[in-house]
């Protein structure tokens, strides 16, 4: 399949980097509210529980989510309470 | 792009009239008299592109780099004539009509001015991946006002520029707040965003350069917890050329060179100069017009000279001005039938710009309708008269909009005690004309701060 990417023109003063900007990194995760995505792939939980207790161990407050499935994008309505509630997200993508 | 002397034959491989005529083109060929230029190779269609051939065949002499002459179709005589030979083709009809140019195939316009002329444009491309939504890439991006906005691609940005005799490495302006230079491209670039039409470009143009002079002070207009923004008033026949509003609903929504041309200057402002609400827009409240406000003056019907010739362009000519507006209010007056009860009404209306107890500080223009205005010419008021008159009756008097005065805190200080004081400074209220037929409605714009240390409105001639 050919692969389609459209050019635009840059509208901007071009003082910041064309690509967006990630957040940065924190330096530590002590004290942070981690998410852990779980796609719905099989047997992806048992690889999040070990996750989790790695992270609590490090000083993590661990929450936990779960697409209804894997093979559709994550309902607004989750995408929203994760961003709201946690600082850092690691989401399981495969099995 | 080096032309040798000569004569070039240009030709494509499909047009029957090119087939029919192939052994003459090679004879004439191997003779050393045209060069032949296909447009099946690149290089024959850039040629033919940039000398903007329509017909194949073409013949076209070149003396002293430029085409001097051309010939197009099939035309024995003509052949002859032109390349200084004779008995050409004599098994072929004496004529036949050429064929279209391979640069006029549908969509081939669009795609040869990238892909010959696309290295005039010198922005940052960025690429949108093949997942994303190219709506849904804008925003993200942070390039839009809040509303969809159209993707700027090469090609759209290179019809943007036909819209306009200027260079696209032009310098218009400097752009606050991040003080960055605003060339025709970039200019272009935002009002492809906007949705103007190329011919609307020599506009938004003039309002970008009006607007960031040290007068109109966008800087301070975009940073202020005020209201306002920029109000865009165009005079002159562009305006009609464009087809821009100045009658129904003229302040209103659905004209797209009205919206679009308003727009475009506030994306170049938040684009370009990096002034975004929240960043160094401080707007308390902010007002619709802030997406854009920009109409005609209704000239045509209007008892009145136009703004721009008030402000000093020459009659005929195409002007922008620029006035730091807040939203529209209403003056309703639907009894008087005389210049003077009319204009105590405006005054009367007047006095609450920002508050009825401030003044000298603020400018405001009024929108007269056409019924207002048939109240003026039918007494024979000018404008003149009509700015006198109001200004007028509105000395206030110092003792009744001191601080404090009406049990009101606001208002100004004690030094005005005991004198007059005019609710505007001499030059501080214009009169524009426009708005549908009926309707005995006048619309007051006011001001930001102004003088010195605030915005003076701005009038910018626009150029092609």
């Amino acid at each position: 399949m050919t692969r389609i990417v459209r050019t635009v023109l840059d509208p901007t003063g071009e003082v910041k980097p064309a690509g967006r900007e990630r957040v940065r990194r924190p330096p530590a995760l002590d004290g942070r509210t981690v998410g852990l995505l779980d796609i719905s792939k099989p047997r992806g939980d048992v690889f999040l529980d070990r996750v989790e207790e790695r992270l609590a161990a490090a000083g993590a407050t661990v929450v936990r989510y779960r697409k209804p499935t894997f093979a559709k994008n994550a309902p607004i309505d989750l995408r929203h309470e994760i961003s709201t509630k946690c600082e850092v997200v690691i989401e399981a993508l495969a099995d | 792009m080096d032309l040798p002397d000569g004569i070039l034959a240009v030709v494509r491989q499909d047009c029957p009239t090119c087939t029919l005529v192939a052994p003459v083109v090679s004879e004439l060929a191997g003779a050393g008299v045209v060069d032949v230029v296909s447009e099946d190779s690149d290089d024959g269609l850039e040629l033919s592109w940039r000398l903007g051939v329509e017909t194949v065949p073409t013949l076209l002499r070149v003396r002293g780099g430029q085409v001097t002459e051309r010939l197009e179709g099939w035309e024995r005589s003509r052949w002859e004539a032109f390349a200084g030979v004779a008995g050409l083709g004599p098994g072929l009809p004496g004529h036949r009509p050429g064929c279209g140019s391979r640069t006029l195939d549908p969509g081939m316009a669009d795609d040869l001015a990238v892909r010959f002329a696309g290295d005039v444009l010198r922005s940052r491309r960025v690429e949108v991946g093949e997942l994303e939504d190219e709506a849904e890439a804008m925003f993200d991006r942070g390039w839009t006002d809040g509303l969809p906005v159209v993707p700027p691609t090469p090609a759209r940005v290179l019809r943007m520029l036909a819209g306009t005799t200027r260079e696209p490495g032009e310098v218009v302006a400097v752009v606050p707040p991040n003080m960055v230079e605003a060339s025709v491209e970039k200019v272009a670039v935002n009002a492809v965003l906007a949705g103007c039409r190329p011919e609307y470009l020599p506009v938004v143009l003039a309002a970008v350069e009006a607007a960031c002079t040290d007068e109109f002070n966008i800087h301070g207009l975009l940073a202020t917890t005020y209201f306002s923004g920029p109000m865009v008033v165009v005079n002159g026949p562009v305006a009609r050329a464009i087809g821009m509003n100045s009658g129904v609903n003229a302040l209103g929504q659905g004209n797209r060179a009205n919206a679009t041309i308003g727009r475009a200057l506030q994306l170049v402002v938040r684009n370009l100069g990096g002034g975004v609400p929240g960043g160094v827009d401080r707007a308390t409240l902010g007002n619709p017009g802030k997406y854009s406000f920009c109409f005609a003056e209704d000239e045509e019907t209007s008892p009145w000279e136009p703004l721009a010739v008030e402000r000093g362009v020459p009659g005929g000519r195409s002007a922008v001005t620029l006035f730091a507006g807040e939203g529209p209010r209403a003056v309703v007056d639907q009894l008087s039938r005389t210049a003077d009860s009319l204009a105590r009404s405006f005054a009367s209306c007047l006095r609450t710009v920002a508050h009825p107890k401030l003044a000298i500080a603020f400018d405001a223009f009024v929108i007269v309708s056409p019924e207002h205005a048939r109240v003026f010419r039918n007494d024979g008021w000018d404008k003149a008269r009509l700015r006198t008159e109001v200004m007028s009756l509105l000395q206030l008097s110092g003792d009744s909009v001191v601080r404090g005065a009406g049990g009101i805190a606001e208002g100004l200080p004690e030094v005005v005690r005991g004198s007059s004081i005019p609710k505007f400074r001499a030059d501080g209220l214009w009169f524009v004309h426009a708005g549908g037929r009926a309707g005995l409605f006048s619309a007051i714009i006011g001001g930001w701060v102004n003088g010195e240390a605030g915005s003076q409105p701005v009038t910018r001639e626009v150029r092609t």
